[in-house]
C-alpha cells in the first residue's frame, strides 16, 4: 500500500514528506509505548502512534520505520518535527482514534507486523 | 579514539532527566557502526539496546556514564550510573514490570520493556545494581556469530 492510499483511508495531513507518499509499507503496528515499539517493531513498518513527543519520532528512527501516522489528531512536536525531517520518515496525522485508523488499514489489506520474531539478516 | 586493541572506542556522559538529547547516543553509535560496515540487522539490535539503557539513565539516575568500544569481534557498551539503582534485579528483568511514574508514561515510557528489550538484542548481558548508588550494566555483541 502506498503512503498516499494510507493518507485517503485516513484522511490523514502530510505533516512531512510529501515528496514520499509513492513509497510503499506493507505492514503496520500502533502503539502508544515506545518499548513495546522497540520490542515489535520492524524495518519498514508502518508506525502507528499517539505520542507526540520527539522521543516516538527517535523510536521510529531506531526500528527503521517507513512512516508516522499520529492519530486523534496529534502531530509530534516541532523538535520530532525537525527530527522526522532530518532523518527523512514521512509524517502523517489523522483525526481518527488508534483503533479505527488501524482498522480501516487492516480492511483495505494492510496487515498487521507479525509477532514471530524476525528472520535472520533481513540485511 | 583508537588503540590497539579496539577498533573504536566511544565515551558519552548521559544527563538524568534530559529527554531532549535522549536517545542522542544510540544514534551516534548507530551511524558509526554504519560506517564501518557492519550488518544491518546487528546494528539495529545494539541501537535498540543502546537506546533502552540510555533511556533508563535519563529516567531513574542523576548522571551516567556510556562507554561504547568495537573490537574485531565485538561491540561492547558498558553503562554505570549514579542514580536510585535496582532493589530486586530479577523482578526489574521481567517483561511489564516498571516503576515509571505517571509523568514518564504520558511520554511513552513505561512498559517494562527495556531491560528485556536489552537482554534479547544483546549477546551477552549483565547487570548489577546497587540500592541508593546506582545501576551497571555489560552488554555484548559478536560480530562473527549467527544471528540469534
Ligand atoms: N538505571 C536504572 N536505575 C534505577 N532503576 C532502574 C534502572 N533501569 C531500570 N530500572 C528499574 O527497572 C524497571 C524496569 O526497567 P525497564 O527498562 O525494563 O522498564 P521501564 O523503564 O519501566 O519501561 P520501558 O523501558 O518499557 O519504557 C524500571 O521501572 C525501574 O524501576
Ligand atoms: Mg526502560
Amino acid at each position: 500500500m502506498t503512503l498516499k492510499k494510507v493518507k485517503e483511508l485516513l484522511q490523514a495531513e502530510v505533516v512531512c514528506g510529501e515528496s514520499q507518499l509513492d513509497e510503499e509499507v506493507t505492514f503496520a503496528g500502533g502503539s502508544d509505548l515506545m518499548s513495546d515499539v522497540l520490542a515489535f517493531g520492524k524495518p519498514g513498518i508502518l508506525l502507528l502512534t499517539g505520542l507526540t513527543n520527539r522521543q516516538s519520532v527517535r523510536t521510529a528512527e531506531i526500528i527503521e520505520a517507513k512512516a508516522l501516522v499520529y492519530v486523534r489528531g496529534k502531530k509530534p512536536d516541532k523538535e520530532g518535527i525537525e527530527l522526522a525531517k532530518k532523518i527523512g520518515i514521512p509524517v502523517l496525522s489523522t483525526h481518527y482514534m488508534m483503533y479505527t485508523s488501524c482498522g480501516f488499514l487492516f480492511k483495505n489489506g494492510l496487515p498487521g507486523v507479525s509477532l514471530l520474531r524476525e528472520k535472520e539478516d533481513e540485511k | 579514539m583508537k588503540n590497539k586493541e579496539n577498533v573504536l572506542s566511544q565515551h558519552y556522559e548521559i544527563n538524568g532527566g534530559d529527554f531532549s538529547n535522549a536517545g542522542n547516543i544510540s544514534t551516534q553509535i548507530k551511524e558509526t557502526l554504519k560506517e564501518l560496515g557492519i550488518r544491518s540487522s546487528l546494528i539495529r539490535r545494539a541501537a535498540i539496546a543502546a537506546y533502552e539503557a540510555e533511556m533508563n539513565v535519563v529516567m531513574y539516575a542523576h548522571q551516567g556514564q556510556f562507554q561504547f568500544s568495537l573490537t574485531p569481534s565485538t561491540i561492547h557498551f558498558t553503562v554505570k550510573d549514579l542514580g536510585i539503582g535496582i532493589e530486586d534485579i530479577e523482578l526489574a528483568m521481567q517483561e511489564g514490570y516498571s516503576t515509571a511514574t505517571e509523568e514518564l508514561r504520558e511520554m511513552g515510557f513505561g512498559a517494562g520493556m527495556g531491560l528485556p528489550n536489552i537482554k534479547r538484542n544483546s549477546d551477552q548481558f549483565q547487570i548489577s545494581s546497587t540500592p541508593g548508588k546506582g545501576t551497571f550494566l555489560d552488554i555484548f555483541f559478536y560480530l562473527n556469530q549467527r544471528e540469534k
